[in-house]
């Protein structure tokens, strides 16, 4: 800090700096061994995992151990035209292995999604490589399947060489690297990964704003009521949290369903035809009703502290000094709460771009998002390497969020408790 | 020009807030035009309630207050017009010193190149030139108090309250902003309402004092006035110091009477009793009882010296006499050498109009 250049020294003569550093250093381990075990815990649970995740999603090594000798024959290959004798050599040598290890079905999975027709191709060879005689590979191969015989197919193989691949993140953006290693979108009707990225984000920010439009209020009333009301309204708020998720979704099941209480209701009341009740469930209403009241409590906990530090004589003050109650507001009370505003906003909004179970039960298909997708990856396909890359482009997305909330707001303005 | 007696007037106001307590209760207080008025008063004596109500932030449970001559009790504050400097200052801290005192000048919707000239004076005035792009954060309390104060002042109110706003300042800077809002008040000519517990302050700065308690006001005079004629024991217990007899009028003729007490008796000036055997208290200010009297004095009685205490300019001493152990004096220090030491006996005479009977409380 001091700018000072001349060095300052203790009565013994010793250098300050090195005095004070001597005199912290039994509080400095001390400090660390504290925080220690949060320390490794946080290295067990959280980097290693998302590190494991990051090299996951961009690791390809398996088809390069399956077929080290294809690779390697295919090296002087130049593409155009099919591969030489040698190739095919190569790749029977490797793909007798495999089947001696019966771990060519995972070759063709694998294969498959580079090039879709891999699987029955395989199937055969493998049958038919039994009967295989030495020598001559390629005429033996090609005569399997026509699609052996198709340039296309091997320079697939090809293009499953290289131990480090990105085209797990090109699929998340729905795009590929066609055969002439261009990066293309796919097909108009084969879209479906860009539109869960939208829909995930119009979600996420909608239900920032309309949990903020209604967290707002409640927080200011929590601040402003005598004690004994705002620690009731406070149990209110913070309810919610002592019911499992599970539970809250739930009731928002039956709340929202065809049949459920709230078009009982509207019915009731002749707001809607019997024969005709609205689809509150299954669909985008149903996610942005139950998210936003699941998500409330963390936009009205940092408003409230915020709100909870500005003294009511500034409110006074304004108005007293010429302000409707409304300039006051706006000029005044309003500016001191930006702190709360962002806290809760960045919060809810990182929340409910990851958010999983409530899309999943009442999202229904036009309000699931992109962390369903990631779960029916790691669950239904098993394409672990695909859900990573699509976790950890969430993750990237939500660090810009922060990056930008940063730039603009400031990170420092941040108050959340 | 003659000045409006009744520029603010307070009439039979009440104001409760649970239903059940009056905080303020049959308040009548009117106040000229250009005078600095305190309300003083223990905490919870309905002082600042008053101030609120003045202010607009509480409304009256029952009568109405007059501003210039109008009701104002269904006029929101903002547009009252009224200047406010509060206990805590409640400067806006996301704003600079300008735009605070640009704020009631922009709500007001006054010309840029105008208001500026305002908060120019108003800075001047509190002597805070070149702090104009300060922000509250970077000002010590004493400079915040300022802002506040030109704060108050820039869209020339014809009225500011006050509430305690040199309760947060030590005491060196709390006296020399004591005068500095004095000198203020004197050279415009504002009407100043200032709402304070500290009776040194309310002696200093103002014109006349309100004395409150229990929601009432006790007395209303200037500071001489208050000082030297309470006109109950609690403004003569609260104002200064006071030493205190209580007993029983035996004889009473015009100006004197005579007080029994429960060993002697005393001579004193009725001031709230009446007649022959009403039980009073007699309070006299430490510094109207002289030790050794020269002149004659109608009452002059013994005491012994229980403790003395050094105070720099002056020493006080602590006497028990006439069955009161708490007698004080004060002895200024001067070269006289009086024989003042602990366990001496010694004569103490003061004059009966300055020992004043009152209420028994």
């Amino acid at each position: 800090m001091s700018s000072e250049t001349k060095q300052i020294l203790t009565t013994d003569g010793i250098p300050l700096e090195v005095s004070l550093k001597k005199a912290e250093k039994k509080n400095k381990i001390k400090a660390f061994l504290l925080v220690a075990p949060l320390l490794f815990f946080l290295i067990i649970t959280y980097v290693f995992p998302i590190g494991d995740m990051l090299f996951r999603s961009v690791d390809d090594k398996m088809v390069t151990q399956m077929l080290p000798k294809t690779f390697k024959a295919m090296e002087n290959w130049d593409g155009q035209e099919l591969p030489e004798e040698e190739v095919f050599a190569a790749f029977h040598e490797d793909f007798i292995k495999l089947v001696e290890d019966k771990r060519e079905g995972k070759l063709s999975t694998q294969l498959n999604y580079t090039k879709n027709g891999f699987k029955s191709i395989i199937k055969k060879l493998r049958r038919a490589s039994k009967k295989f005689e030495e020598g001559n590979y390629k005429e033996q191969i090609m005569s399997v399947h026509k699609r052996w015989a198709d340039v296309e197919y091997w320079r697939a193989i090809q293009r499953r060489a290289p131990e480090f691949t990105g085209q797990k993140y090109l699929k998340g953006m729905d795009m590929y690297v066609n055969e002439e290693g261009k990066i293309v979108s796919v097909e108009e009707d084969r879209r479906i990964h860009r539109v869960l990225w939208l829909r995930t984000l119009e979600i996420a920010f909608f239900v920032t704003v309309f949990c903020f439009l209604m967290a707002y209020p409640i927080a200011h009333l929590l601040a402003t009521l005598p004690m004994k009301y705002s620690n009731l309204l406070m149990i209110c708020v913070l309810l919610p949290f002592w019911t499992s998720l599970l539970v809250r979704t739930a009731s928002w099941m039956i709340l929202l369903q065809q049949q459920g209480i709230v078009n009982d209701f509207f019915v009731g009341i002749g707001l809607v035809a019997d024969d005709n009740r609205p689809e509150m469930m299954y669909n985008k209403t149903g996610s942005y009703v139950a998210m936003t009241q699941i998500l409330l409590p963390f936009m009205v906990l940092p408003l409230y502290s915020v709100m909870k530090t500005i003294s009511p004589s500034l409110m006074r003050a304004g108005k007293s000094l010429g302000g409707t109650p409304f300039v006051a507001f706006w000029k005044v009370y309003f500016p001191l709460t930006i702190p709360g505003i962002g806290a809760g906003c960045l919060l809810v909004f990182i929340l409910a771009i990851g958010y999983y179970i409530t899309p999943a039960l009442v999202g229904g298909a036009s309000g699931t998002l992109i962390s369903n997708q990631i779960a029916f990856h790691m669950k239904s396909t098993l394409d672990w390497s695909f859900a990573s890359a699509m976790g950890l482009m969430l993750l990237s997305g939500v660090l810009v969020i922060y990056w930008l909330y940063n730039k603009i707001v400031g990170i420092d303005n941040i108050k959340l408790g | 020009m003659s000045v409006n007696k009744e520029f603010v007037k307070f009439d039979k106001v009440d104001k409760s807030y649970d239903g059940k307590v009056l905080v303020v209760k049959d308040l009548q207080l009117d106040i000229a035009e250009g005078e600095f008025i305190t309300m003083l008063g223990p905490s919870g004596s309905g002082k600042t309630t008053c101030l609120m109500m003045l202010a607009g932030f509480e409304t009256p449970t029952n009568g109405e207050i007059y501003l210039d001559g109008n009701a104002i009790s269904s006029i929101p504050p903002h547009k009252r017009g009224i200047g406010m400097v509060f206990q805590n200052y409640a400067l806006f801290p996301h704003m600079t010193v300008y735009e605070n005192l640009a704020f009631p000048l922009r709500v007001r919707k006054i010309p840029k190149d105008e208001a500026d000239k305002k908060i120019d004076k108003a800075l001047s005035m509190v002597s805070l030139q070149g702090f104009a792009s300060r922000m509250p954060g970077q000002l010590s309390g004493g400079q915040q108090q300022r802002v506040a104060v030109a704060r108050s002042l820039v869209f020339d109110p014809q009225l500011v309250l006050m509430d305690e706003p040199l309760g947060a300042l030590d005491k060196n800077l709390r006296e020399s902003m004591q005068y500095e809002i004095k000198h203020i008040h004197e050279s415009i000519g504002v009407t100043v309402v200032y709402v304070t517990h500290d009776q040194s302050e309310a002696l200093t700065m103002s014109n006349r004092i309100a004395v409150f308690n229990d929601g009432k006001v006790q007395q209303l005079s200037s500071p001489d006035e208050l000082y030297e004629k309470p006109v109950n024991s609690f403004v003569a217990e609260f104002i200064g110091e006071n030493n205190t007899f209580t007993g029983e009028v035996s004889e009473i003729s015009g100006q004197k009477c005579k007080v029994k007490l429960s060993n002697a008796e005393i001579m004193a000036n009725p001031i709230s009793v009446k007649s022959k055997g009403e039980r009073t208290k007699v309070s006299l200010r430490p510094e109207r009882a002289l030790i050794n009297p020269k002149d004659k004095m109608d009452n002059i009685h013994n005491g012994k010296i229980e403790e003395v205490i050094y105070h720099g300019d002056h020493t006080r001493v602590r006497i028990n006499l006439l069955g009161n152990p708490e007698f004080i004096l004060k002895v200024p220090n001067s070269s006289a050498n009086l024989d003042i030491k602990l366990g001496n006996e010694i004569k103490i005479g003061w004059n009966s109009e300055d020992a004043r009977a009152l209420d028994p409380k």
